[in-house]
């Protein structure tokens, strides 16, 4: 649009040119395949892995890329951009493997950082238990020192990755008596004994992303394991919140611009009672006003964006973000999935999977009543 | 949170100038301006010796020689005081930057001093009982005959109309052409043959002189046209980035302070024995109007920037007037349901703004029209 965007530097567009020209060449022809399989299989991973998708803010000590989190942010955009909800890269890239940076040891990173940069290994976090979803103090899945070993007992619902994961982060409570004192972060492999995935959830939307039940008996792993130290999890889990919303809010703008661009060109194209629909007045206001508020959704997202580069963005800044994009890309989406008339509900258009995908984007990462919840403490 | 940036150190001094003169000089006194339905003229003479008046005129012209951003801090201060009634920015930020940028030397040098120290109010007089926003079919003329021009015709929801000293008027002085026709002549109040109508009651802005204008074989000298015969439309047109920018910047100032009030109404009052902030539903609403507060603010300030850059163009500010003016109607809505009944109540400012509100959509360029020229970006021959 006329505003330009002045956050990215000429590096990072280079970089956007890798990452659009691969998604084009090796995602988006299989996409609807994998939303058949309700899977995205490793072969692309380790395609991504290859051309330096994978991990992009993390050091390239570790075999990654050693970009920032804008070259992160540019690898949500050109995703969302293209619909592409089905590789949970940026879960694995940008949530995951950030705490085992950020908290792991040595050599935990040196085990685990490298593979996944590499998409020989996939990441997941399991937070949410059947009976808890946003309220992490009350989990209830155990981990029970027992010599050098913890004894793992429990149950994950909701989890991106599920299937596909082969290192799971995982919630639990060392300290089952206590509160958010007493959760721990503990790294499980996919390989442990009594660790078993459950059914490959059906969903609205994000047809092509495995999400799982997992399920813990007894799993047995070194006290090595442990992520930090023991009680903190509940710290280290809401030490990133603000950039972890950033994403969510990120992806959400970048899908609204497509989908309204992708509107107005079919609007120009399809006729209706002998002339195009972009001829009706209404088809022009409609997307005029969802234009405003995407450009100046845009305008916000940036100047967040600047933010997180200096490290200055707030909780409840990012909660805003998170909260007014994933409400707005919604909105477009239904109103432009109207202007698509029958079309629009069909699942071929970009548009009707835009749809169902988009739903669940005011739920994760925290609900938008969770959202508002944060705003409202500055009230106070 | 996000600190502004736009402004300088220098803004910020001049703020708190601005800032005292409205509490002392303005905010005791608005009740009764709502009441006379005008702001007297002492109170433009005082702030313009306080110098708040035409903020971009060059020193040259006696005035404070600032910038457009030293202007915004004006129409804020202004703003979050809900005081709506002196026209200030009309005056200062729209018509004297026509005769800035427009006036002979001549006219400059007899106006501009005048408009800086208050003792001459101006008004444009565009809009028509036939015609709103579509200004190339406007029928008051003005003819030439000999060295004069000779105005016939009618004006309506004029802006200090009642106040105004001065009149740069939207006239035809060539009736057989549309846009091509339209030229701009000053209009001095004791013209024989000018005379003032009304002072129309509105919905809201109870403390501004609204007026109709009448035109009765007016003459006037041909010095008096400014910039070219032919050239008003193209003049109208220069600087509506601006005048955009300016609607966009008091709405979002205004819904800011009107949250403001609601947080600090709703932390006191009382209701089934807790404060009304307790309830969630209170909190939830207040949060969504802070964030599409704060998300509006960022967008004004990148807004401005641009502006004072040269590079905002017309549809980008368009997006803010709509927005913002779109946005400021959604929150005293709301802001007044969180009042209750006293939200209702005149002597609360919510009650005030909310009624003033409502001209924000319409005034400038109505709602419709800012989304016709946005349209333009995505369907240019669509939209002709």
């Amino acid at each position: 649009m006329y505003i330009n965007r002045t956050v990215f530097s000429e590096e990072h567009e280079a970089y956007r040119d890798t990452v659009a020209r691969f998604m084009d060449e090796e995602l988006v022809p299989s996409h609807a395949q994998w939303e058949k399989e309700g899977i995205v299989p490793r072969e692309a991973w380790k395609k991504a892995g290859d051309v330096g998708i994978l991990l992009p803010a993390i050091p390239d000590k570790y075999g990654a890329p050693g970009g920032d989190r804008l070259f992160s942010s540019i690898v949500i955009e050109e995703q969302a951009k293209r619909g592409l909800s089905g590789p949970g890269f940026t879960l694995h890239s940008d949530i995951v493997a950030p705490y085992i940076l950020a908290y792991g040891t040595e050599e935990q990173k040196q085990a685990f950082l490298p593979k996944m940069a590499a998409g020989e290994m996939i990441g997941a976090i399991a937070m949410t238990e059947p009976g808890t979803g946003s309220d992490l103090q009350s989990v209830k899945t155990t981990a029970i020192r027992e010599g050098d070993e913890y004894v793992i007992n429990g149950q994950k619902t909701f989890i991106t990755n599920g299937i596909n994961s082969d290192l799971v982060i995982l919630v639990t409570k060392t300290a089952p008596d206590l509160g958010a004192k007493g959760i721990s972060l503990i790294l499980v492999e996919a390989t442990r004994e009594g660790f078993t995935k459950g059914r490959n959830l059906d969903k609205i939307g994000m047809k092509a992303q495995d999400t799982a039940e997992l399920f813990f008996d007894n799993v047995r792993v070194p006290v090595t394991n442990l992520l930090g130290k023991e009680g903190t999890g509940f710290y280290m889990l809401m030490q990133e919140l603000a950039w972890e919303r950033m994403q969510i809010a990120i992806g959400g703008i970048a899908s609204a611009e497509s989908i309204i661009e992708e509107t107005a060109t079919y609007t120009k194209e399809r006729k209706v009672f002998g002339q195009p629909i972009a001829g009706f007045q209404n088809t022009r206001f409609k997307l005029a006003e969802l234009k405003t508020q995407v450009q100046i959704g845009r305008v916000f997202v940036d100047k967040c964006l600047e933010l997180i580069m200096k490290k200055e963005l707030d909780a409840s800044t990012a909660a805003m973000a998170k909260m007014w994009c994933s409400d707005l890309n919604c909105k477009v989406i239904d109103e432009c999935l109207q202007l698509h008339g029958g079309y629009g509900y069909m699942w071929e258009y970009r548009v009707a999977r835009a749809y169902a995908d988009a739903r669940v984007s005011r739920i994760y990462g925290g609900s938008n009543e969770i959202m508002k919840e944060l705003v409202a403490r500055t009230f106070d | 949170m996000f600190d502004r940036t736009i402004f300088s150190e220098e803004h910020e001094i001049f703020r708190k100038t601005v800032a005292r003169f409205v509490e002392e000089e303005m905010v005791p006194y608005h009740e009764q301006w709502e009441e006379d339905g005008i702001v007297p003229q002492s109170l433009w003479l005082k702030a313009g010796e306080a110098g708040l008046l035409c903020l971009t005129v060059p020193e040259a012209y006696g005035g404070p020689g600032g910038d457009r951003l030293h202007a915004i801090v004006v129409i804020e201060e202004m703003a979050k005081k809900n005081i709506t009634g002196p026209g200030f920015y009309l005056h200062s930020d729209i018509v004297a930057s026509y005769l800035i940028n427009y006036g002979t030397e001549e006219q400059k040098k007899k106006w501009l001093p005048k408009c800086v120290s208050g003792e001459v109010i101006l008004s444009v007089g565009m809009t028509e009982p036939g015609g709103g926003s579509d200004l190339a079919n406007i029928k008051t003329t003005a003819i030439r005959d000999g060295d004069e021009y000779v105005i016939n015709g009618q004006k309506t929801f004029i802006s200090n109309g009642h106040n105004a000293g001065l009149t740069v008027l939207a006239v035809k002085t060539d009736p057989s052409l549309g846009a091509k026709g339209v030229s701009l002549i000053l209009v001095e109040n004791d013209r024989p043959g000018f005379t003032k109508g009304r002072n129309l009651k509105k919905v809201g802005m109870k403390a501004q002189d609204t007026a109709e204008l009448f035109f009765d074989n007016v003459r006037v000298p041909a010095s008096n046209v400014l910039g070219e015969e032919g050239k008003g439309f193209i003049i109208l047109m220069k600087q509506l980035e601006w005048e955009r920018m300016i609607i966009a910047a008091h709405c979002t100032a205004t819904a800011e302070a009107a949250l403001e009030w609601t947080i600090d109404y709703a932390n006191q009052r009382m209701v089934f024995g807790k404060p009304v902030s307790d309830f969630q539903n209170t909190r939830f609403k207040l949060a969504e109007v802070k964030t599409s507060l704060t998300v509006g603010r960022i967008f004004v300030d990148r807004c401005l920037d641009a502006l004072m850059k040269g590079e905002l163009d017309n549809a980008t500010a368009s997006m803010a007037k709509l927005w913002g003016s779109e946005l400021l109607g959604k929150v005293v809505d709301e802001c007044v349901q969180l009042h209750g009944g006293y939200g209702f109540m005149w002597e609360y400012p919510i009650a005030r703004a909310y009624a003033d509100a409502r001209v924000r959509r319409i005034a400038g360029g109505s709602s419709e029209v800012m989304k016709t020229i946005i349209s333009r970006t995505m369907f240019p021959k669509e939209s002709r």
